[in-house]
């Protein structure tokens, strides 16, 4: 996967998990918290997402490097780099 | 329930098992309840409440193999309803919750579930300070407070924000009770306001945190209450069919009686799987939605644990219980309008212990019209909820304890009078549930209806650091408690048993 490919997998995953939320023009370095309303309990349902779909784990002392889309792109592009992108909500 | 909580007699009938439920607290054993049970699981879920369910389900939809073992023969635990003669149905906690529940609803459960949820129509409060109809929103907490009980404005935001923004993982060491003096000192009635339905809703006092009474709360009294319409029969049906739907495989009447641990030659701890009706199934994990003392002292057993794990879990305590009178109007009569939720009290000034005082002044009434159960009959019925403590009940012979439960319900019934002149003559079947009520439905100690206090949260969050694959998802630590906290704990606990699942998958591969 690309960075361009982590941002629509973590969309494609809040999407299904916010149906409600607009993910199309999010920003890349604020908050996800700020721009959509995501709790604490969808943090951990993405988290769960990332195992299910890609098996990455992310240990709950990262969970904070999840912030931001521009963080995801960060923490997890490395972990994600040999991965394929697939599109649960699209699925 | 009135005649299920007492001990069971035999009848005669040497050779037939009983289990508790059913109109007299048993059943006959016709089948063996774990027919078809397979020998090895990845997880089993022990109890089938809130926590436990959602955990099975999440766990199940994420492709691992689940059986959940339920003692009763229903599922839900203390989401429960009982049937009576006459056509009654009485619910037990479905009084309200946070508007949270249809969002966790959607996400661990089907949009189905959560289309079902909706707002209360009315919740009142009567009591000697104060007397109104609510919406139960901050808008409308903060217009009472401000227009009926003179406080400034911008105190009442000051507070909702300061409880918005308390952290959890840093919290303070106040009590609630501090809490509300320093923001409204002296005001009682501000503090009767602002405790009594959280009082309610988790048995907590104003002697606990005032991190745990902040989160409840922000997340409580602010956005209205909300119910299941269909009532917790067709909830649970629900449940039970997207559980079947996800492949996890449920069976009920089956009390598990320990949980089985491994030690390694290195003396890591792990477990096996349970015990139950002499037969041992295996598992990955498990997943105890018993109590959590339960689960550390009974069903593992302190040896399996380090002794400063087991000296902590022994300082953890539990919360209160409940009494509850059910009255049910009878078939073909009518209650006028009252209000859904009504917390009411003779007692002139408050405090949260009294809420739990034998034979005391304060109660709630669920008031529950026809359009609970939009698809059956009109029927109306009136379910009163108290706290209580197992102690004013534990010891009470069989003439005391029957003595206690008619008084209960007398007084109770003559409270509801003052509300509805003449209700008596509308009322075909009253019952009394105490605290022996729930120990005996749920197998919970003293019959706790609201898990632990907020220490229990730490000794139900360490179980797996103790005992590798051992995980407890049920009320406990008071955020965790009541359909939201339960449900939502079940979900937690559900991500951490993948990850663990998933960690063991990538060590044999
Ligand atoms: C009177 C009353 C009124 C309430 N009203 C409300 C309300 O209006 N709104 C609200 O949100 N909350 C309410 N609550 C609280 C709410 O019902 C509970 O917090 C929640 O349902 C608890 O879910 P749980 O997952 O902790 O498990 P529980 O519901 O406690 O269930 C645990 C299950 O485990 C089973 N079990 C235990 N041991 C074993 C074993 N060894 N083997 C097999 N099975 C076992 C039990 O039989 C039970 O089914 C109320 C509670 C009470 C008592």
């Amino acid at each position: 996967m690309t960075p361009e490919e982590v941002v629509v997998a973590i969309k494609d995953i809040i999407q299904t998990i916010a149906p409600d939320e607009e993910v199309d023009g999010l920003d890349m370095n604020e908050r996800l918290r700020d721009q959509i309303e995501l709790d604490s309990m969808d943090f951990l349902d993405i988290v769960m997402e990332l195992r299910k779909l890609y098996g990455v784990q992310v240990p709950e002392e990262d969970y904070k490097e999840l912030g931001t889309l521009q963080g995801c792109v960060d923490y997890l592009g490395p972990k994600l780099a040999d991965k394929e992108l697939h599109c649960a909500s699209r699925a | 329930m009135t005649h299920s909580d007492e001990i069971p007699r035999p009848r005669g009938e040497r050779d037939v098992r009983y289990f508790k439920g059913s109109t007299d607290g048993k059943r006959p054993l016709t089948k063996d309840p774990l027919e078809g049970a397979a020998s090895a699981y990845d997880l089993v879920v022990i109890g089938s409440g809130l926590g436990g369910l959602t955990a099975a389900n999440v766990l199940g939809r994420a492709g691992h193999g689940v059986a959940l073992l339920e003692q009763h023969y229903n599922f839900g635990g203390l989401a429960t309803w009982f049937r009576r003669k006459g056509g009654h149905t009485f619910d037990i906690s479905l009084h309200g919750f946070p508007i949270g529940m249809k969002k966790t609803c959607r996400k661990y459960w089907t949009q189905e579930i959560a289309d079902s949820i909706e707002q209360l129509d009315g919740v009142r409060f009567d009591n000697p300070q104060f007397s109104f109809e609510t919406e139960f929103t901050r808008v409308d907490f903060t217009n009472k407070l401000v227009d009926v009980f003179g406080l400034e404005r911008a105190k009442v935001e000051a507070f909702y924000d300061e409880l918005r923004r308390m952290d959890f993982f840093d919290p303070t060491t106040e009590t609630t009770g501090e809490l509300l003096e320093r923001c409204f000192p002296g005001r009682n009635d501000v503090h009767r306001l602002l405790m009594e339905p959280i009082s309610y809703a988790n048995g907590s006092t104003l002697d606990d945190p005032a991190i745990s009474y902040g989160i409840v709360f922000s997340n409580f009294m602010s956005k209205g209450v909300y119910t299941f319409s269909g009532g917790t029969d067709t909830l649970i049906k629900k449940m039970k069919a997207e559980l079947v739907a996800n492949g996890v495989e449920i069976f009920n009447s089956v009390l598990v009686d320990k949980i089985v641990i491994e030690e390694s030659p290195m003396g890591e701890r792990r477990v096996a799987g349970v015990e139950a009706l002499g037969r041992f199934i295996a598992a990955k994990a498990v997943v105890s939605n018993a109590n959590v003392l339960t689960t550390v002292h009974k069903l593992v057993g302190a040896a399996h644990f380090d002794p400063d794990f087991v000296a902590k879990a022994g300082k953890v305590r539990l919360n209160t219980s409940s009494c509850q009178v059910y009255m049910g109007v009878r078939d073909g009569a009518e209650l006028p309008w009252v209000t859904d939720l009504l917390f009411t009290s003779t007692r002139p000034t408050f405090t949260s212990e009294s809420l739990c005082d034998f034979h005391g002044e304060s109660r709630t009434f669920s008031f529950y019209y026809p359009k609970t159960r939009p698809q059956g009959r009109p029927r109306y019925s009136v379910v009163s909820s108290t706290n209580a403590r197992w102690e004013d009940w534990a010891e009470l012979d069989q003439a005391a304890y029957d003595a206690a439960k008619d008084k209960l319900a007398a007084d109770t019934l003559a409270c509801l009078e003052g509300y509805v002149p003449g209700v008596g003559g509308l009322i075909d079947h009253v019952e009394v549930a105490t605290p022996r009520t729930f120990a005996f439905y749920t197998e919970h100690p003293t019959g706790t209806s609201f898990g632990t206090k907020f220490e229990g949260l730490e000794v139900s969050t360490q179980l797996p650091d103790e005992i590798g694959g051992l995980f407890h998802a049920g009320s406990v630590g008071i955020i965790m408690s009541g359909w939201l906290g339960a449900a939502n704990y079940g979900a937690i606990c559900a991500n951490k048993v993948d990850a663990w699942l998933y960690s063991l998958a990538e060590v044999s591969a």
